[in-house]
């Protein structure tokens, strides 16, 4: 009998394997479509369009929304939502500003001015910071993560305008004398010819990219959003889980809001404002399910592709803003209603297919 | 077949399918089933779990529809695509999972959907009322209409259930398992209605687990077999050994009583244990339970629904709080410790409810095979914290092999395999982790009776090796043919211990205290 059934699991596993993987090209081959309809359709309609330096300029904006987007997949596979990255990135921009320009220490009467990596660490922090409160309050305080992330993004923003009164800090260069120079040379760098959020990207890429499919926590993530309650009792730590994507979240809006900050060469406390939008659009675009347990890095970073390149498309041509807005929308809207006319579909032909009378072969492993 | 419908003797058939097919996926439930269904008689539906009965009832119901074949009512030729044509045409259906609203009122559940109206279109909730009353008033049952669903016992919901189906005033009533959660005296009062109907030539179609009830209640029998019909028959004509004979058809009955018994030291001692009821109210679900579950030994947990057996296993498994007492695991105490602390020190629990609480339905066999293990298969050194696919793929290659899943293959999704195969894949997660002590809730629920065989030979065989087995079940010929020992739940305590090989079904049922639980009002309210 276990011969029987190990022989089978031998002899049909590479077709089943091929099976589920043409299914995930699909979806993110539907993404794939657009962007390559995309890139066609404003490649005829302005030259400069396919140019390298637009290539590279369009990637630049799509790196920053593909960052949060990669932190919201997170938050999404397990079933969660994270609406604070837009207050997440502005504030982490504030505090670098804040301490590129110098901390005032009014008990001392002295102005402290930490090193560039001392401010890149503590605005990271700042970030990761807020995104464990968010993960602290849907887990232990049971909040809904809807709930949750819409307050800290009142929060998070109103602590940025608090620091900055209102008013942008813009002396980001840092004195040499003062040892705080190179937060702008060092993030508006491009080695290789890349700009640094583009790196950056990649770099946040490639590392979720192996940790979602070769860690544990990886296969717990998808476990907790295919079936939390199984996974508890499965003994996958549920809640450690939902708290570490939630840091992670901060910690790659944070991440933006630094490359945001040196981009435009000062720190605003409204910087980011509706970027948790974009990056949830990339996402969904990008084939994961709101439900949880279903998406892709690569599928969310040709989502966040699809987005960015529309949207500076449009621009290049000169469509009004307004109609941005419209045709944007339309396309996440198509996207997801053309996930779920698959998805019926899939149902359907496979049904079609059990109609044919089974080969003698798979009978035998044919579910009894 | 269906150009006899037209001969005048047989008029008596209100309901015909024909040549019925039905897939689901590359699961082929149905093949070419041909029925009927008789005007004033019962025709009870018998089969194994997955042969293809419900889903005969639920096309008949309108709520799936046939991949080929069709429906004949009266002789003429229907489609239904809805539940609401198959009610307009006179069929309803009493379903085997309850389909109430628990946030509703019983009055607002029976009349979900088709609200009476009153003056100016708005709802008439007197007039539902009276209409509920009398339906209860005919089930004998002491349910207020205002009760919130969700106070009422599971046994009481399905009253709510079959009043539901009731209120129609169908042609062909459908009930498919609708005792499953009465008790006795609730059971006697439906055979009395059903008895009633009949009477007024309403068709009964009636499936159930409980077989010797069913040929009682039965005029026509009709046996079900791996999605085709195999047999049918006077009711007179028939007794259990036929139909156990047509639904089986091999003998795939399975007895472990002689088995071997090594007792080893106690695994699991259980001390003065008692468990607050989750819905509140500070009832004790589990009150003052003191067991002990040796090495090698299979004890068996029996008693009624609502017995506090669950409540039991989940506390043992770290899920929900424990009031007081003390749980030993090995002669380590357990308090405080999660559930993945406890899978990691070798108890873990297989919940009663496969879909909702046991398989992770997004991912393959093989990735809800290892979800309890993935730490002890990450790489031993360098990268520490990823898995090692070669050391995964070994391990669930076991898993498959060891608790003999039929499937595909490890990347085939989890929910191409049947209900017997699905469960075998959460009893080898628990069985990877190298458990002492296995906690089952129902284990064989909703799984046919070859693989449930399987399910008690893989762990009598584990248990020879030394695991530490607590099962629950409420199949009583489950308690006596599989286990080592049989503990007797009533009301959250133990109430007495049998040996299966000396007890009597008729002792052990009665200690569980089957007779007498109809007559308690648990939360009917008295307004």
């Amino acid at each position: 009998m276990s011969e029987l059934s190990q022989a089978a699991v031998k002899a049909t596993a590479p077709r089943a394997l091929r099976k589920i993987n043409t299914r995930a090209l699909m979806i993110e081959g539907r993404a794939l479509l657009a962007l390559l309809l995309i890139v066609v359709v404003f490649s005829l309609l302005s030259p400069n369009f396919l140019s390298a330096d637009n290539l590279i300029v369009m990637t630049r904006h799509v790196a920053m929304n593909a960052i949060l987007a990669i932190g919201m997949l997170l938050v999404i596979l397990n079933g969660g939502i994270d609406l604070s990255v837009g207050s997440i990135v502005g504030l982490s921009g504030v505090i670098a500003g804040m301490l590129l320009e110098g901390l005032k220490l009014n008990s001392l009467d002295l102005f402290v001015y930490p090193a560039v990596w001392v401010v890149i660490v503590v605005s990271l922090g700042v970030g990761t910071l807020a995104g464990w409160v968010n993960g602290v309050v849907v887990t232990r305080l049971k909040v809904a993560p809807f709930i949750a992330t819409l307050g800290m993004l009142y929060v998070a923003r109103g602590i940025a305008l608090l620091i900055t009164n209102g008013t942008p800090f813009s002396k980001l260069n840092g004195q040499a004398g003062l040892g705080n120079t190179g937060f702008l040379t060092f993030l508006k760098s491009s080695p290789l010819g890349l700009p640094m959020p583009v790196w950056a990207m990649i770099l946040f890429a490639v590392v979720f990219a192996v940790v979602l499919s070769k860690s544990p926590f990886g296969r717990w993530l998808y476990a907790t959003g295919g079936n939390e309650r199984a996974a508890e009792l499965s003994g996958v730590p549920v809640k450690k889980v939902k708290t570490r994507i939630y840091v992670l979240s901060g910690l790659c809006a944070a991440a933006v809001g630094l490359l945001l900050t040196a981009d435009l060469s000062s720190a605003t406390p409204a910087a980011g404002e509706f970027f948790e939008l974009n990056a949830i659009a990339a996402v969904v675009i990008g084939g994961a399910a709101l439900s949880g347990g279903r998406g892709t890095i690569r599928g969310t970073l040709i989502g966040a592709f699809v987005i960015g390149f529309l949207v500076d498309g449009l621009v290049l041509v000169g469509v009004s803003q307004f109609w941005q807005q419209i045709i944007k929308g339309a396309v996440i809207i198509i996207a997801v209603a053309l996930d779920q006319l698959q998805q019926t579909l899939q149902k359907r032909r496979s049904a079609k297919a059990a109609l044919s009378p089974p080969k003698p072969s798979e009978r035998m492993t044919a579910p009894v | 077949m269906f150009r006899e419908a037209a001969s005048p003797d047989r008029s008596d058939v209100v309901l015909r399918a024909v040549d019925i097919t039905k897939h689901y996926g590359a699961t082929q439930a149905l093949k070419g089933v041909n029925f009927e269904v008789h005007r004033g008689k019962v025709t009870v539906l018998f089969g194994e779990n997955g042969a293809g009965k419900s889903t005969l009832m639920k096309i008949i119901a309108g709520v799936e529809s046939p991949t080929s074949g069709h429906l004949e009512l009266d002789g003429e030729r229907i489609e239904l695509s809805s539940p609401n044509q198959a009610v307009e045409r006179g069929i309803s259906i009493i379903h085997q999972e309850l389909n109430l609203c628990p946030n509703m009122s019983v009055r607002d559940n029976i009349f979900i959907g088709r609200e009476r109206r009153g003056l100016f279109g708005t709802v008439d909730y007197r007039g539902e009322r009276k209409v509920v009353q009398r339906l209860m008033e005919r089930l004998e049952e002491d349910i207020d209409p205002n009760t919130l669903v969700a106070d009422l016992r599971i046994g009481q919901q399905q009253i709510v259930e079959i009043a539901r189906a009731l209120a129609l005033d169908a042609r062909i009533l459908i009930m498919d398992e609708p005792t499953s959660a009465l008790s006795a005296p609730e059971a006697e009062v439906l055979f009395k209605v059903i008895k009633d109907l009949t009477g007024n030539g309403v068709a009964i179609v009636y499936i159930s687990h409980h077989l010797e009830e069913a040929i009682e209640i039965s005029d026509h029998a009709v046996v079900f077999r791996d999605g085709e019909l195999v047999a049918t028959a006077d009711a007179a004509d028939i007794d259990l050994s036929w139909v156990v004979g047509k639904m089986v058809g091999r003998a795939a009955e399975y007895d472990f009583r002689d088995a071997e018994r090594d007792r080893g030291d106690v695994a699991l001692s259980i001390r003065n244990l008692k468990v607050v009821d989750a819905t509140g109210e500070g009832r004790l679900a589990v009150n003052d339970v003191s067991l002990d579950v040796r090495y090698g030994e299979i004890v068996c947990l029996y008693g009624l629904m609502g017995a506090g057996r669950t409540e039991l296993v989940e506390a043992l498994a770290g899920r929900g709080g424990i009031a007081s007492g003390r749980v030993e695991l090995g002669g380590r105490d357990l308090s405080g410790t999660s559930i993945a602390e406890r899978i990691d020190l070798g108890i873990g629990l297989v919940p009663e409810d496969r879909q909702r609480d046991g398989l992770v339905q997004s991912m393959s066999v093989g990735q809800n095979l290892s979800l309890s293990s993935l730490l002890e298969l990450t790489r031993s050194f360098v990268v520490s914290s990823f898995i090692s696919r070669g050391r995964e793929a070994a391990r669930i290659r076991d898993g498959i092999s060891e608790v003999r899943v039929k499937t595909a293959g490890p990347a085939a999704p989890i929910t191409s395999l049947s209900g017997g195969n699905q469960q075998k894949v959460v009893i080898g997660k628990m069985l990877l982790t190298g458990p002492k002590v296995l906690l089952l809730d129902e284990p064989t629920r909703g799984i046919d009776v070859g693989a449930k065989g399987e399910i008690f030979s893989l762990l009598f065989r584990e248990a020879r090796k030394g695991l530490a087995v607590l099962y629950v079940t409420s199949e009583i010929g489950e308690a006596i043919t599989a286990s080592h020992r049989i503990v007797v739940m009533s009301k959250g305590r133990v109430i007495r211990e049998f040996d299966p090989r000396t007890a009597s079904r008729e002792e052990i049922m009665a200690a569980s205290g089957e007779s007498e639980v109809g007559i308690q009002p648990m939360g009917t309210a008295s307004e």
